[in-house]
Order: structure tokens, then sequence, then C-alpha cells
């Protein structure tokens, strides 16, 4: 397809249209066709692989700036002390504002961002609006717990080192789809790991998949 | 040097070409697919903390246990309740479906005052205070003129403390029609024989031997997860016989099928008790000591009675019976030879569901049967369920004017002289109060659970009798037949927004209750029914209003399971005591001690012992047979509920492309009835009974006998919503009801039919 799209206008633009004189042909618009061909050629690859994928996403800040750093040094049981599994087995995902609200009830440091959180979320009640990095589509069945606990992977693993930044990072929202640019990776040819854990697009569950167990899984493992 | 056409053509072109070499094209499809997912119309449930709520499914009598699944506040999924004795954590379609009638487009958000015609649909919003004045300003009024006794109450269920409430309020208000919305011949057949009242459970875990009169047991009989549990497990050697006139999902699942003619299934029984009398192949140490009435006696004034024995030995030969029912003597012979030897033979004998009529003489032959093989409360046998003892209810004082007007007899002629031995005969309401001259018996009906003008047979003279009450109030949570019918609604809360307890499962000899609770808080301005009974009852004042001391049905509930509470709110279920005693081997409560072939309860004097013990006779059916030649029955599903509430959504999706298709529904019909009549499948018809018409397409089917028509029952509702109502035709606008001479139940198996090309 790309080959011919190429090649069709250059062997249309070269050879001679039968019942033209050759002469006039030969003035040199064979060049200019060539250049002109060549100006779109390189304006939309430059405009399709640099300035499309900052078009596409629009950045938005976390509601609250959450230093995991910091928690993690409070905390006993390292990630699972807040995203843990519940008993039946699903994973309780980012704690809810009752659960934040087990320590945070009162200020108690010297931190604007956390006297953000207790005055505009714990003292009215209400739940933080998180933007979610990793959030799947509805339609996506994924078990935590399988991973986790039945394949023994690390958090790091698929999240990166979020949990010893300091800052929550911008938010990249697709304008389209509404979900984060994560799922895609930050580069747009989706070549090699991203700095903030894995890729999440269906392909790169197959390929994990594939690569560590030996086939790419069926549809309904996770389109239930 | 020219810029032309061609210039920008190449450009473009290059354009073109650089695009496809960019992820522009690839990465828009990708973003514009997943965009299509996402339209803000499409439901996605709320993201957030999960939670499971523990109650009890009341959308039907099985009592199955159920976990709420929640996300933040909103109820998502309706799980079984694992190991709950009931349904061991599994659940029916129905029960799946049940969020449905909680967020669905049905419900009744508000107390409503009818303003335009009788089901015009024009209703004003009116408060809670407002609705309670305004009805207990006409029971006042009706009070005061002395007639409490033209106040009737229908309620779907008689068991549990809600319906206790509303009896106790009828009580202490003078009106002795408490009428609950279906007749039980067996729970009637087993009361006589045995004395127990209660309902009938059959403990089918432990038995072997499962022989079934028409009931559908894996078509929603009694507690129905339960029934599939046990289907489950059949490799486990049990062995089912299935008594029908239709190769229904019973019969196709059955050991052996075996048609019957309609209506001849008490004929059959007592054709087996006739072979395994004859055989001797009765429990002896049963028959010959704990029973009464088997053999001949002679009573106190030295009268001679046919007993049983003899009575069945003379007239039920197998060869009588062969002739009425269609059966040939061999399978009657090795019917009876199969269940008399079988270690733990069972006999159910409730038609359908348990919800289609059926005869008190035909109830009485199978539980014989049961006698016969002396399995009654015993493993693998049938025992009387009661009413559990928790409840404790203060004594209760009545002024003059209720104690005469619970003199007067009941409306619906239960408990009269002619009925004596019937508790219910919801039925025969229309009839009297359309036969009735004058002001009409009943001056206001109060309808509970219950949906008449949709499950009474003869939807059009129940419509045109309750179009004479002159005070009709619904409770429904949803704008059903009957409550688009009254004058108020007064909407109950939804059964995942109350409190209730839950008598034992239906069919179960399960000695438990359950407690269904809130999972969600109430969505609209509903009242409990039973708060509602209780701020009547104040209202009212002076000795109705004394006889509630409680503050609301909670406390008065939690008062009266206290000792069970924890467990019942954990666990969804708490073991009764006192259900167990009543259970237990050697429990007659008869005049004679004993199980009774001939019950003392029944007067055999006007027409001799005949009449009382078990028997047959053909019961008359509507229609003649020149004029309708086709038979008309209807048949239950696991996929179409057809009790009050009405098919959800999600059921009706799962209904056969042969059995509903588009708004129309199917009947069976054998193709041997259709050849000879012209017709083939999927014909559309038109089908008329003396009650009426209605359309219908043909689906011929080798299961049903020659000449009988079957029609599903649970379809055509016309009420809830419009995903709910219009499909298909409601099988009682077509048939009658016809009452049972000895105990008034209706008995109208079928009604007589005819075809005719639409």
């Amino acid at each position: 397809m790309n080959t011919n799209d190429q090649q069709h206008p250059v062997s249309n633009a070269a050879s001679p249209e039968p019942g033209d004189a050759p002469e006039k042909r030969k003035n040199g618009s064979g060049w200019i066709i060539l250049l002109f061909f060549i100006i779109g050629l390189v304006a939309s690859l430059l405009s399709g692989w640099l300035v499309f994928p900052n078009l596409l996403y629009s950045e938005k800040e976390q509601p609250i700036d959450f230093d995991h750093n910091l928690h993690m040094g409070v905390v006993y049981e390292g990630c699972q002390s807040c995203h843990y599994f519940r008993e039946d087995g699903s994973f309780s995902g980012i704690p809810d504002l009752y659960a934040c609200s087990q320590c945070h009830q009162f200020v108690q440091g010297p931190d604007p961002e956390e006297e953000k959180f207790v005055n505009e979320y714990v003292q009215n009640n209400k739940e933080v609006p998180w933007l979610v990095y990793s959030r799947q589509p509805d339609c996506v069945f994924f078990s935590h717990a399988a991973h986790v606990k039945g394949a023994g992977m690390s958090c790091e693993n698929c999240h990166g080192d979020i949990g010893t930044s300091d800052h929550s990072r911008t938010y990249q929202e697709n304008r389209i789809t509404g979900y984060s640019r994560d799922i895609w990776g930050y580069n747009i040819a989706r070549l090699g790991e991203p700095k903030h854990g894995r890729r999440m697009k269906m392909n790169d569950c197959a390929d994990c998949h594939e690569r560590e167990m030996g086939h790419k899984g069926y549809c309904f493992q996770c389109h239930q | 040097m020219k810029i032309d056409r061609r210039s920008f053509i190449a450009l473009g072109v290059g354009v073109i070409a650089g695009t496809t070499l960019t992820p522009v094209p690839w990465k828009l499809t990708d973003d514009i697919s997943i965009w299509t997912q996402n339209w803000p119309w499409t439901p996605v449930p709320k993201d957030g903390r999960n939670s499971y709520k523990t109650s009890v499914c009341t959308l039907c009598p099985g009592g199955c246990g159920i976990q709420v699944r929640k996300v933040i506040d909103r109820a998502v999924k309706i799980e079984g309740l694992p190991e709950h004795p009931a349904n061991q954590g599994r659940l029916c379609p129905l029960g799946f479906s049940g969020l449905q009638f909680l967020y669905g487009p049905s419900r009744v958000k508000s107390p409503m005052k009818r303003v335009g015609e009788r089901g015009e649909g024009k209703w004003q919003k009116i408060s809670w205070d407002e609705a309670i004045e305004a009805i207990t300003g006409e029971l006042k009024k009706l009070r005061n003129q002395g007639k409490p006794h033209r106040v009737a109450w229908m309620a779907e269920d008689d068991r549990g403390t809600v319906p206790q409430l509303i009896g106790r309020f009828l009580t202490a208000y003078g009106s002795p029609n408490f009428i609950r919305a279906s007749g039980d011949a067996s729970e009637l057949a087993v009361y006589l024989m045995q004395g127990q009242q209660g309902t009938v459970g059959y403990d089918i875990e432990n038995a072997d031997h499962i022989l079934s009169f028409g009931a559908g047991l894996l078509q929603g009989w009694g507690s129905p997860v339960r029934m599939l549990n046990i289907y489950g497990k059949m490799h486990e050697r049990k062995t089912l016989v299935q008594i029908e006139p239709r190769l229904s999902e019973t019969a196709a699942k059955a050991n052996q099928w075996i048609p019957i003619k309609p209506g001849t299934e008490g004929a059959l029984a007592l054709g087996m008790a006739h072979l395994i009398i004859r055989e001797s192949l009765y429990k002896k140490s049963f028959v010959n000591q704990r029973v009464f009435g088997f053999e001949d006696w002679t009573d106190a004034n030295g009268i001679a009675h046919t007993g049983f024995k003899t009575r069945v030995l003379k007239d039920y030969t197998l060869e009588i019976v062969s002739r009425i029912t269609g059966v040939d003597s061999k399978t009657i012979a090795q019917l009876a030879r199969g269940f008399a030897r079988a270690k733990k033979p069972v006999a159910v004998g409730s038609c359908g569901n348990g919800r289609l009529p059926g005869g008190l003489g035909e109830s009485m032959a199978v539980h014989a049967l049961n006698a016969l093989v002396g399995n009654i409360n015993q493993t693998g046998g049938v025992s009387v369920m009661p009413e559990p003892d928790y409840a404790k209810w203060p004594e209760i004082k009545i002024d003059e004017t209720a104690s005469n007007s619970l003199q007067q007899p009941r409306i619906d002629g239960a408990g009269t002289s002619q009925y004596p031995q019937a508790r219910y005969l919801p039925h025969r309401l229309p009839g009297v109060i359309n036969n009735a001259k004058g002001e009409p018996p009943v001056q206001a009906l109060f309808v509970t659970g219950a949906n008449p003008i949709y499950t009474l047979p003869d939807t059009n003279a129940t419509k045109a009798a309750f179009e004479r009450i002159p005070l009709l109030v619904s409770f429904s949570p949803y704008m059903d037949e009957t409550a688009s019918f009254s004058d108020y609604i007064l909407p109950n809360h939804t059964f995942l927004e109350r409190y209730e307890d839950v008598p034992s499962p239906a069919g179960t000899t399960l000695p438990v209750i359950g407690l269904a609770q809130p999972v969600v808080r109430p969505l609209y301005e509903t009242r409990h029914v039973a708060d509602v009974v209780i701020q009547m009852a104040k209202s009212m004042g002076s000795f109705v209003g004394e006889a509630f001391p409680w503050k609301n049905y909670q406390s008065f509930l939690e008062e009266a399971l206290k000792d069970h509470w924890d467990k019942l709110s954990k666990n969804g279920y708490a073991r009764i005591p006192s259900i167990e005693d009543a259970t237990q081997p050697g429990k007659f409560n008869t005049p004679s001690g004993k199980f009774e072939f001939h019950p003392s309860a029944l007067d055999s004097t006007p027409n001799g012992d005949k009449a009382v013990l078990p028997s047959f006779s053909e019961t008359p059916i509507e229609g003649k047979p020149d004029q309708f030649p086709l038979l008309l029955i209807p048949y239950d599903s696991m996929r179409i509920t057809n009790g009050p509430v009405g098919n959800p959504p999600f059921m009706t999706k799962t209904i056969d492309a042969n059995v509903l298709k588009d708004q129309t529904c199917f009947v069976e019909l054998n193709s041997k009835t259709a050849r000879k009549m012209g017709f083939s499948e999927g014909d559309r018809v038109v089908i008329t009974t003396p009650k009426g018409k209605a359309e219908v397409r043909l689906h011929l089917f080798e299961g049903i006998e020659p000449g009988v028509i079957a029609m599903p029952s649970g379809l055509g509702h016309v009420a809830y919503s419009k995903y709910l109502a219009g499909k298909g035709v409601n099988f009682n606008n077509l048939i009658g009801p016809m009452e049972d001479p000895m105990s008034g139940l209706n008995t109208a198996w079928g009604i007589r039919a005819n075809i005719t090309r639409a």
C-alpha cells in the first residue's frame, strides 16, 4: 500500500503522457511536482510524528499532589498497606476517602497538599477524583490476584517506580478516549519500555503472556 | 517553473503518503473505536468500594439466601449466598434479575391517589400522612356503619410476621377476610389426613424414587434452585418419574415420562394404590399401626364404614384407571411396583410449579400413596412445616363491633358451612362480587404482595368485580396490573430495601427461617407495608391501635427474633427448634391421633364414605366439545415467572423463539392435530375459549397429547413498564375458575378451546 502510494505519483510525473509533446514535459515541471510531493511528505511526517502526539493529549494535574515516598516511610507493609487485597480476593485499587481518613482525619504535617486534602475532601466527605494512570475500559477484566499472588509479580513490574516518587506526575489524558497516555505508552511508536512501568494495551498483555506463558490467552479471559 | 494543478495534487499525494507513514491513522482508528465504547449513554457502573450484603430473596417462596454486591451505595449484582441450606450458593434467573425490580422504571415512587377513571393511569402524588388519613377515614366510616366484615385484605403469602400483622389488624378491626392469593390443595389434603396445619415439605434430597404427578419439579416448583441442585446430583441414584400430559422440561429430564390425559392424575394415583394394596406391597409397620380408615370400620354409633382398602380394590382396578387416564395397565402396575419397592419413595402432587389449580381429591390420592409407603415425617418423605412460634403476640382486645362482624361468614366462602375446610378461596371472590345484587359485598380491598388482576383466573370477571369495589388499595412497589387499577397506591419497599422474616423455603423440609434485610437505602418515598399497618392501626385508635404496641415493624421484628437475630443477619438463616419438633415422626394431630385415610374432619353423613375417602371424580371443565374441540392447558417454565411479579426483561431475553417471538407467544399443538386441522408451524391463529380469545402462533410439538393446546403461563402483562408489558398472552384471560365441590378450591386445570386462522 505504502510503496504503491509513493511510486504512483512519481512514475506519473516522470513518464510522458500519450498525446503530449515530449519537449514540453522536459521543462522542469517534473521537478516541481517532485518538490511539492516531498514538501507534503515531509510536512505530514513531521506533524504526524512530532506535533500530533502533543495535540492528542491534554495535561492534567492530580487533585492532590501525592507523595508516595513519604507514605512508604511511615507504613509497615509497603504497597499492601493501602493497595491491598480484600477478603474475597478482589483488589482494593486506589484507597477511598474512608481509608485515607483513617489517618488524615485531621491535618498532621506542614504539607499544604495534606491540608488541602483534609479541608476540601475529608471535611466535606467528598471522594478525591484521582486520575488513574492505569485505568482500563469497563469491558476489561483484570485480576490483580492472578498476577500478584498467582504469578508472584511485583507492583513495580507494571506500575514502575511510582512507589518511590515524591510527586504525582502530570496525567496526560487522551482527548478522544479519555484514558491515560500510560496505556498506549509515551512513545507514540510504542517502542521501548516507558519510564513509568509497562504499557497496557491489549497487545501488551498478549505479548507478555506469550513470552511468559507461551500463549497469548483467550478473548473471554479478559473480556468476560 | 510553473506551479499548477499537478503540483497541488503532488502535494496532496505527498501528505497522504507521509501520513500513512506516521502513527496518525492507526492511532486515531484505535482511539475512535475506544471513544465509541464510551458514549455517555452507555451505562458504566461506578467504580468504588465493594461490599456484600446478606439477605434472602423473596421474589418467590423459594427462600434462597443471597449476597448482593454493592459498589459504594449501588447494588450491582445479586449472587447466591454460599452455604445457605436452600440454594447452596446458587441462584435462579429471577433472582439474578432482581435488580431490575429495584432500579427498573416500573417503581411507584410515592403514595398516589387516582384522579382519572379506574385503570386510566392518571395519578396525583400525595403525602404519606394524607394517604393514611384518607384510608383510615374510609375504614372508620365502614366501622361506624357496622360493616368491618366488608373489608378484605389479599396477600400473596400467609406465612411470616408481615401477613400475621395484617391478620391482627383485621381481627382488631373486625374483618374475617384475610385472603391468601392462592389456594393450595396439597396443604389442605395433608391437613385433613395428618391434622397439621402448615406447608408441605418433601425431603427430596434423601428420597431415591420421586414420583411427580405433574409437579414442575425443574420448572420453578417449590424452591427452584434447590430442585436444580438436586437434579445436578441425580447421578446419586435417584429415579424421577414424571406424570403429565406434556413433555415438559421436567418430563424430558426424568427417567420415565408417563403421558396422561389432562386432569386424571388422581385416578392414576388410586390405580397405583390399588396394585400396591392388592400385591401387599405397602409398608405394614406403618399402615397396620399408625393409620385410620384403611380397613373397613364401625363407628361409635354402630354405623359400618368402608375403608380406603376396600374402596380402592373395588373401584380403581387397573382396567378402570387405564380407561380414565389413557395409561395402560402394565405401565400402571410397573409404576406402582417401582414406587413401592424403592427404599425411599416420595410422591409429589402439586401441579406445575405449585400455583396451578388442583382438586382436593387428587391431592389426597397422591398423599395416600405416601402413607402406603410409610414415608410421613421420615427421612426422604413428606412433612408438614408449621408456622414458627417466635413472634410473641400480646392478647388482643376487641370491641363489640369487631366481635359481631368477626362472626360473619368470610366473603370468599372459606370456612363457611359450604366449604368448612378451605382456608382461602381467592378465585371465588370475583364471582361473589359480580353475582351480588345491590351493594357489593366487598367495600374495601387491600392488596399486598399479590397481583390478583393478573393471577386470578378470568381476568375480565376479576376486573369487573374490582370495578365494583368502592375502595381498592394496593401496596405494590411496582405499577402492576392491580396497582394501576386501584384507587390508592401506598408503595411498599422492594425486597432489597426492607426487613422481613422469610418462612422456610417452599417444598423443603428445612426447619429454618430466613431474614430479608435492606441491601440499599430506599430509593424513593416508599414505606414498609407493616409500618403502614401499624400507623393505620394507631390512626384508627381505641382497640385497634392498642393491638399494636410496637414503635415500628423493625423494633417488633428485632424483639421477636432476638434469639436468632445475630445468626439471621450474618448467615441469612437460622434453625428454628419448634419447626424441627413438629416434623418428628409420629406426630399426627388428627382426632384419632393417626394418619387418616378417612379424615375425621370431613363429614361422611350426607354423601357417604365415598365422598370423604381419597377418590377421583372427573372434573368438569368449561366449554362444549362441539364448539370447542380442543383442550387448553397452561405450562410453567423456569424462564418465565408467573406469580404476582412480572417477568423481568433479563429473563424475557432467555425465552426461546418458539415460545415468544417479538410480541406474540406460541402455543404448542401436536402435529397430528395440526395436520388434521390444516395448520402448520408458525401459523398465526386465534384461540377462542368460553372466557375469551387471543391471537397466538402455533408451535408444532410431538411432546403434547393430540387434541391439547399448551400455553406458557406468566406472559401477557399489561402493566409495569413498556419493557415488561405487551409480550404474549395472559393465560388467565382465557380460563375461568372451577370449584371443587368438596373443598371449594379451584380445580380448573384447563378449559375447552378452538383455534381458527387469524
